[in-house]
């Protein structure tokens, strides 16, 4: 199964199961959405539980938070993360501060879906990263599976949760296959991923870059490298100790993040080890993650900037030089 | 037409809305509260009569200057004043403040820090009603000023789009802090930008209580045999700065001096007594009464527990770290 047929089967199956969670967005009923997430949900759950909207994310995220507190369970698409910022009054100020300032009585089961990143030259503003951003906001969680079967298991979870999700996805995943069982039980949050053990460098990823990574560790165990490669699935709420367990195990880590590096999730997970693990590391922690520049739309521009199996191979063979 | 009960019950609501909104003023002056407040002093009609159209259950969301919002639809004065005092106490244990209370078994989804933030989530109520077939309507609370920001327009066209069940009362006090509507606005009257939407917008005496509530009604009952939503743009004016230490510099005494004869509660007491709801003497007394309940509610609020520090990280999320 793919990545996207991973979340249209569990937004039917959990369409299917509560009533009360509908879908919201532009474009994500007739059309499908933008990268075809939601096609044919229209033509199964009917106009009232597939809601297309105006070009207004300020205002529909608002909406959707307001249903979220009446009891409603609303999945917001996004159409690319980039218009997040549009809707970000709503998600930083409102929805994120609810839970902690009116206490029990405001729940707001919300998800907010949206593809992320590059890799498709799409250009400045329609290829950000932006999910640092959320992580620094307390309050909101932040999924950003990277395989099919992930993308179903936090999906779940994201739809049942009583908070408010920023459920990242990656333009460059919709088309990955992986097994996926529709019955599979909901992915905790917080609980990383040990995508392949290893014992010579720790390398730690999510999202697009956990594939590309994978890719890279293929290539250099057949020259007898052994690459321990953590998918973190969600970086809010953050599995820390897993993190921690295996740079205690080999010295040494790679961190890989699409988005910029300065004040990137990569720099707080870095942050972490030293605070956590720093008599253990063997070489310098390194960070692999753009500059920061605007994503440019030529393919020769866009893929020097973001990281790929051949960049992270390169960081792997240089942090064991150390 | 409202019961003398009811008539009377108006009054007191608005005097305790008053009198809480200077025991505020007065107790930032002596410096006994810290942090900000945007007092509705002169606007307590519009908050009163508006929530007195309302069913039990019908939802209402707030904006900064929400107070009398609050007071109005069955607020505790006491759990506000605590937590304005930032008390354990507090409607919002001491993490809100004045813009930051809710109380949802009286339907009251709070107030809102950003101007214009709580349009588009209480239009997102009145979907949620709508998609569920609930019967129960959304009041929303909001300034001319907000009436300026995107979610405005943008929420606006939603709910006339898909019919929804909300009542957008717009309280125009004639600034948006200290920019007067006519530098800020580009039309006179906000409820002509109702026509933009396809939906009825109507204007009202937002110092007269019995014509606010009359308006609400209209719109409440479109809205419950759904005709969707409307607008209604209730004109009155902040008698207070805008919020603590405002010297009000953008105004002349002269304009203040001509309001406070529109003062809302000085007009409801004249049709009290045209219609022997109250005598000068019962009124006295149930001036009284509201006094000694704003005294009880500082009293309530200075012997509340301050929240412990260690409490500071607890109720976000279990596993958020």
């Amino acid at each position: 199964m793919s990545y996207t047929e991973a979340l249209r089967t569990c937004l039917a199956g959990e369409m299917r199961r509560d009533k009360s969670v509908f879908l919201f967005g532009e474009d994500i009923g007739v059309y499908g959405g933008a990268f075809g997430v939601t096609r044919g949900l229209l033509e199964k759950f009917g106009p009232e539980r597939v809601i297309d909207t105006p070009i207004s994310e300020g205002s529909f995220v608002g909406a959707a938070v307001g249903a979220a507190l009446a009891g409603s369970r609303p999945v917001v698409e996004i159409m690319f993360m980039d218009f997040i910022t549009l809707a970000a009054d709503q998600l930083v100020n409102q929805a994120a501060k609810l839970r902690y300032v009116f206490g029990e009585q405001a729940r707001c089961p919300l998800v907010l879906r949206t593809p992320a990143g590059g890799g498709r030259c799409y250009g400045p503003t329609h290829s950000q990263d932006l999910t640092a951003w959320f992580v620094h906001a307390p309050g909101l969680h932040v999924a950003a599976p990277s395989t099919p079967a992930d993308a179903m298991g936090l999906l779940k979870t994201a739809i049942r949760s009583d908070s408010p999700v920023i459920f990242v996805e990656h333009k460059m995943l919709y088309n990955e296959k992986g097994p996926v069982s529709p019955r599979a039980r909901p992915v905790p949050f917080g609980k990383a991923r040990v995508a392949r053990k290893g014992t010579d460098v720790t390398v730690i990823a999510w999202s697009w870059m956990a594939l590309e990574a994978e890719l890279a560790a293929d290539h250099l165990e057949a020259d007898g490298i052994s690459v321990e490669l953590i998918d973190l699935r969600t970086l809010s709420p953050m599995d820390t100790d897993t993190v921690i367990a295996s740079v205690k195990k080999t010295g040494r880590v790679l961190i890989v993040e699409e988005g910029p590096r300065t004040a990137g999730v990569g720099a707080e997970i870095g942050a972490r080890v030293f605070e956590q693990a720093f008599d253990y590391l063997d070489a310098p922690l390194t960070r692999l993650a753009s500059p920061n520049v605007p994503v440019p739309t030529s393919p020769t521009l866009e893929r020097a900037m973001i990281p790929n199996r051949e960049s992270i191979t390169s960081a792997i063979l240089k942090i064991l030089e150390d | 037409m409202p019961t003398e009960q009811q008539l009377l019950d108006y009054y007191r609501k608005m005097l305790v809305i008053r009198l809480f909104e200077e025991k505020v003023e007065d107790l930032f002056t002596r410096g006994l509260i810290t942090g900000t407040a945007h007092p509705c002093i002169g606007q307590e009609a519009v908050a009163v009569g508006a929530c007195s159209a309302l069913g039990r259950k019908d939802y209402v969301t707030s904006n900064h200057r929400g107070h009398g919002h609050f007071i109005a639809r069955g607020g505790d004065p006491a759990r506000m004043m605590a937590e304005l005092f930032g008390k354990t106490t507090g409607y919002s244990g001491g993490r809100g403040g004045s813009q930051l209370m809710a109380d949802y078994s009286l339907a009251f989804l709070g107030g809102n820090g950003i101007t214009g933030g709580s349009i588009p989530v209480a239009t997102g109520v009145a979907l949620s009603l709508k998609l569920r077939s609930i019967d129960r309507v959304v009041l929303c609370f909001f300034g001319d000023g907000a009436s300026n920001q995107g979610t405005f327009h943008e929420s606006l066209n939603m709910a006339s789009l898909w019919n929804l069940p909300v009542i957008y009362a717009c309280e125009n006090n004639m600034y948006a802090m200290s920019t007067p509507t006519s530098r800020s606005t580009a039309i006179a009257d906000i409820a002509d930008r109702a026509a933009s939407y396809g939906m009825p917008g109507t204007i009202v005496d937002g110092n007269d209580l019995l014509a606010v509530q009359a308006a609400v009604r209209a719109a409440r009952k479109r809205a419950r045999s759904g005709g969707g939503p409307t607008l209604v743009e209730c004109k009155t004016y902040r008698l207070s700065g805008h919020s603590r230490g405002d010297p009000r510099v953008y105004r002349t005494a002269a304009e203040e001096e001509r309001q406070r004869k529109l003062d809302p509660i000085k007009l409801f007491r004249k049709v009290l007594i045209e219609r022997g709801a109250i005598t000068p003497r019962s009124d006295k007394q149930i001036r009284k009464e509201a006094r000694q309940t704003i005294g009880d509610t500082v009293k309530f609020a200075r012997r509340s527990p301050a929240p412990h520090p260690g409490t500071l990280e607890e109720g976000l999320h279990p596993c958020q770290r």
